[in-house]
């Protein structure tokens, strides 16, 4: 989430779902509300109902469309052109709102001397390293004030991370996911100009960066009339003010781009120059497709972090707790207390073993060096590097992009363990996968081991899950699971059980983390299932009173413990607060008392910006958090998500530190300088102001700049992630996967379900009556998609829904629908959308350019064994892309023949 | 001998003509097969508070539970959130727990094996350890490029996002302390 972190100091919706209902537009953009969180779409019901303007806007015509006062169809992946658009016209139109501007944000800072804008060097912004293809970001830094403060103790340290920051094996590592709970630490507070009218202000730089983007450009890249991208602006102006908030809601149609960061970026900084964050009815919504997604990246099972969005200590810079906290020590923001919050983690984890003499343990965590995502490990498989692994309810053999490169990845591997309800594909890919047909590999061939582990389902096990706007929210067992179906709580709490007493007496140092493990979870039942109760209270951890209510009271000496610093005070008062089940028609709005919101059951994160500076209420209409001079705190509807008892006035002494040094006017209190970032100088790493590229596999030239694509975007290369040239003849039509209301992601829970099956029975594509007429495509019958991966078949479905971009020059786009949930398990089988897709990635989050890439379509079926292999590559030969021939199992062709002896 | 009354009061139209539900739409169409029908949700033993699994949103769910059985799922009116309603997706939920494809039992596929077998759930954990332990040795590195990384490349690991809070915690934990580091989930998708 390095969009929102970066921007506001935290990776998460800004806003709850309810809340919606108070927008007086709402803005849907890379995201089919309506289909895909059909429940939460009641709220932008409820706001339409009251009166609000609703605006979709998507490449597809959905039913989120048919809803909208206003569908605007652009181009696929020409999102931060349009936005860009929005922004300049709010700059040129005088129509930001001034007073939250210049109080809450970054705009009257000024940035240094060095700093060269992207439309100065044509697409390019200071500091490309072009041999690396990453930014040297200290050209992006703040003019530092006139007394400028190191903040660090040790600033000799501090100043050493900050040069290996733009070390290429750090930048790799995902540095920029750390800031979903606190900004990125940066240097020092800038310099400022409250008339906004210097030079080098962030506002003149933001107003010079986008002034190209005007309604005839964003008619061009787009493809939408300058008419219809007035009207969107007018809405969204007209209800953007003390009186009125416009809520903007995005998905994966953001993020799943070489540049979706950024995308993110781009409405952040429109939204908080409207003056629409921490407002009621305004905020950004990210909807997260999964149940646990928010909870996945806040307790994170991800290689670059810790729980909590502590970073995972990188080997070339912290060697030691100390060096591990520099970069944050005594610097302005609650970030300044990341020595407590990481000592609370390192106590929760090694308990009574982690003293202050050996550091706490900190030694006992392994480093990271490099991208170790997963797109990475699945190369590193095929070449042999990894011995095991465990798919734990992911099938990314139907689910991830490049699925074929996935199952050569699993067929490289010594063992495999799959837990999961159904058998799923990639658990079978060794007898069933369809390189088994093309006759790449087959079970003779495949030295994997396999254990298929049959997990619990939600009903048959309790713990939390947190949704889409932070809320963690508690579920009681039902049944017990069926035979030897456990879940994965019981799975690891008794791996670890088993490793321990393996190792126990080992004198080997390898083996001191997992035995000095605090690992003596109660456990209950025939199965002796540990207790979830008690890992949450782990999570949310102990002081020397007994459990903890709030990480305010976390201590940097280790007499507290913590496993996640954010969740701390889900176990407030001694109780399970996401438990909490107060209907919602007993309670207001906000209904804080159904289960529990991080951090500090705030609902609206940054809710002190919805009153003015002096702590009044921006108007009546939009009064929600407020100063009552009386009482001396904060108070209305929410939780306030600021210091109760911090006056409105108050200015930080000189040397203050962490929240001290936070002003009474700082809404953004994990930002290093409690502002919003409209220019981040730091955690974005492909730069402080977004810019429209175009896709990696677009078919149209950058109308921008001569940058064609985004200069830092990661690839993987080897003849199984073959990329389409951009702009190719052979691969001429845009393409973007989605997903439908009836399944769910890789379809293991959806389509082994009569229901759904029947419901959604088959794989088919969206093509509009313009492509369908030039490629011969009769609605109902087969067509076959081919990439420089493979090709796939799909029936045909012809409609208006998907409608072809005309370009100023002539030029007419194509774009083709293609839901992904299909493969050939289960009760609805056909052909993997996701083995069409290559691997491109944005390098802030290793995310997967999913949403557009390009392909051919032909009538018929497609080809089957061998012959598919040699229709991809003849469409590869024309194109001029390598050959996408591999050896046994995906192997290198050369090292699959020296292989093959010492195999089998 | 049947009673005139309630011999006409079998008759539908009778009940329509005379009744409360003139139009014949409600009451007076039902027949006694309908009346003596008992819902599943009435009789259930205990009905348990519980979240879909499906998309973020997360909407209550009411579990309706029956001889050990779960009889039914419906939304829980209570949420604030979802007010009761649920998808196409949650609300087939039940048969996510009741699928007759789900399978229940360990199976195991040896190397170069052309079929599953089946195995103990006992010596898979065990089986499993062991390799665990094996990998962790063989992709060991205590240095990388001159600098202590004390860490297997031996191990990785990826997670749906359907996985509970505390799941991820418990393994987070547990593999950082055997120093894998190659650990994904979907939220990166």
């Amino acid at each position: 989430m390095p969009g929102l972190g970066a921007s506001f100091g935290r990776g998460g919706a800004t806003n709850f779902l309810e809340d919606l209902a108070n927008s007086d537009a709402i803005v849907i953009e890379g995201s089919n509300m309506a289909e895909c969180h059909p429940v939460g779409f009641q709220w932008v019901g409820e706001a339409k109902a009251r009166g609000a303007k609703i605006i979709h806007i998507d490449p597809r015509f959905t039913r989120t469309s048919a809803i909208a006062d206003l569908h605007v169809p652009l181009r696929i992946g020409t999102d931060i052109a349009f936005l860009g658009g929005l922004i300049n016209y709010v700059l040129s139109h005088d129509l930001y709102f001034k007073e939250y501007v210049v109080a809450y944000t970054n705009a009257a800072a000024l940035v240094g001397e060095e700093y060269v804008d992207s439309e100065d060097l044509d697409g390019l912004f200071s500091g490309f390293d072009a041999e690396n293809r990453h930014y040297d970001e200290s050209s992006w830094q703040y003019e530092p004030d006139d007394s400028p403060h190191e903040g660090s103790d040790q600033p000799g340290e501090a100043a050493e991370q900050k040069r290996s920051d733009q070390h290429p094996d750090v930048k790799k590592a995902d540095r920029a996911q750390a800031a979903g709970s606190g900004g990125p630490p940066i240097a020092s507070k800038p310099k400022r100009d409250e008339t906004l009218q210097h030079p080098r202000s962030v506002f003149q730089i933001l107003k010079r960066h986008f002034a190209r983007y005007t309604p005839e450009m964003v008619s061009e890249v787009c493809g939408v009339e300058p008419e219809v991208f007035e009207q969107v602006a007018k809405w969204v102006t007209e209800n953007s003010n003390r009186d009125r908030t416009t809520a903007w809601v995005y998905s994966v149609g953001w993020t799943q781009h070489s540049v979706g960061a950024q995308y993110i970026r781009t409405c952040a900084i429109l939204q908080t120059l409207l003056g629409n964050i921490g407002r009621p009815g305004g905020g950004i919504m990210a909807l997260r497709g999964h149940a646990s997604i928010q909870g996945s990246t806040d307790v994170p099972t991800l290689f670059n972090l810790l729980p909590g969005y502590l970073p995972m200590p990188h080997a070339l810079q912290h060697s030691t707790l100390d060096e591990y906290v520099a970069d944050a020590e005594g610097k302005a923001g609650f970030w300044g207390n990341k020595r407590a919050y990481m000592v609370s983690l390192l106590k929760a984890w090694w308990g009574e073993n982690a003293t202050a003499e050996n550091d706490f343990c900190f030694d006992h965590l392994p480093k990271i060096n490099g991208d170790h995502s997963s797109y990475r490990t699945i190369a590193d498989m095929i070449q042999g590097k990894v011995k095991g692994y465990f798919l734990v309810g992911e099938n990314p053999t139907v689910g991830h992009p490049n699925s074929r490169m996935n199952r050569f990845g699993l067929a490289n591997l010594d063992w495999l363990v799959v837990r999961d309800l159904q058998m799923i594909e990639s658990a079978t890919f060794w007898k069933e996968g369809p390189e088994i047909e093309t006759g790449e590999m087959s079970p003779e061939t495949i030295g994997t081991e396999v254990f298929f582990m049959p997990a619990a389902t939600h009903v048959e096990k309790e713990g939390t899950f947190t949704q889409t706007q932070r809320v963690l929210q508690w579920r009681h067992k039902a049944v017990e699971p069926p035979n030897d179906a456990r879940s994965d709580l019981w799975f690891y709490f008794h791996l670890g059980r088993i490793l321990r007493e393996r190792l126990a007496g080992s004198t080997d140092p390898r083996d001191r983390p997992l035995l000095d493990l605090t690992w003596d979870y109660p456990v209950e039942g025939e199965t002796a299932d540990p207790s979830a109760q008690a890992v949450l209270r782990e999570i949310n951890g102990y002081g020397p009173d007994g459990l903890l209510s709030t990480y305010m009271d976390m201590k940097d000496d280790g007499s507290t413990t913590g496993g996640c610093w954010i969740y701390c005070g889900v176990y407030a008062d001694g109780v399970n607060q996401a438990d909490r089940r107060k209907p919602g028609k007993e309670q207001g709005p906000v209904a804080s008392e159904w289960g529990w919101a991080w951090p500090l059951n705030r609902r609206m994160l940054y809710n002190r910006a919805s009153a003015d500076p002096d702590g009044k209420p921006w108007s009546e209409r939009k009064k929600y958090v407020y100063w009552d001079e009386a009482a001396g705190e904060w108070t209305g509807l929410d939780v306030p998500d600021f210091e109760k008892k911090k006056r409105p006035d108050y200015v930080p002494p000189e040397g203050a530190r962490a929240q001290d040094a936070i002003a009474g006017v700082d809404p953004f209190v994990m930002q290093g300088d409690g502002k919003a970032w409209l220019f981040a100088p730091a955690g974005v790493v492909d730069g402080p102001l977004p810019t429209h590229y175009e896709p990696a596999e677009s078919v149209v030239e950058n109308g921008l700049y001569k940058q064609q694509a985004n200069p830092t975007l990661e690839m993987i290369e080897g003849p199984w992630n073959r990329a389409n040239p951009a702009r190719s003849e052979v691969y001429p039509f845009q393409v973007t996967t989605y997903r439908l209301t009836e399944h769910h992601t890789a379809g293991g829970m959806s389509r082994t379900l009569p229901y759904l099956a029947e419901l959604q029975p088959e794989f088919f594509v969206e093509v509009s009556p313009e492509l369908a007429q030039l490629r011969g495509l009769a609605n109902g019958e087969y067509a076959t998609l081919v990439s420089a991966r493979t090709a796939v078949e799909a029936k045909v479905l012809v409609t208006e829904r998907v409608r072809p971009i005309k370009l100023g020059d002539g030029t007419v786009v194509h774009q083709i629908g293609m839901p992904y949930h299909w493969a050939y398990s289960g009760i609805s089988t056909g052909d993997s959308a996701n083995d069409l897709l290559g691997i491109v990635m944005d390098p802030n989050t290793h995310i997967q350019e999913s949403k557009v890439s390009s392909c051919d379509i032909v009538p018929g079926r497609r080809p089957r064994g061998p012959e598919l292999l040699e229709f991809v590559e003849g469409f590869r030969r024309r194109a001029g892309v390598p050959s996408g021939k591999v050896g046994v199992n995906g192997r290198d062709p050369v090292e699959a023949d020296a292989g093959e002896g010492a195999t089998y | 001998m049947l009673d005139v009354k309630t011999w006409l009061d079998s008759w539908p139209v009778y009940r329509q003509l005379t009744g409360s539900d003139p139009m014949g739409r409600g009451k007076a169409a039902r027949s006694k097969g309908t009346e003596s029908t008992v819902s599943r949700t009435a009789t259930a033993d205990r009905v348990v508070k519980s979240v879909c699994p499906y998309c973020a949103v997360g909407c209550g769910q009411k579990v309706y539970v029956q001889d050990e059985k779960i009889t039914q799922i419906e939304g829980d009116p209570d949420s604030p959130i979802s007010r009761g309603r649920l998808c196409p997706k949650g609300s087939a939920s039940k048969q996510l727990v009741t699928s007759p494809t789900r399978v229940t039992t360990v199976k195991y596929r040896r190397p170069y094996g052309t079929e599953w077998e089946d195995l103990d759930l006992d010596t898979a954990m065990e089986m499993i350890a062991d390799r665990v332990l094996d990998a962790r040795h063989k992709g060991w590195q205590e240095t990388d490029g001159g600098k202590r990384v004390n860490r297997t490349m031996g191990i990785a690991s990826l997670g749906g996002a359907t996985l509970d809070n505390e799941e991820n915690y418990l393994m987070k934990k547990l593999y950082s302390a055997m120093g894998a580091v190659q650990i994904e989930n979907q939220a990166r998708i």
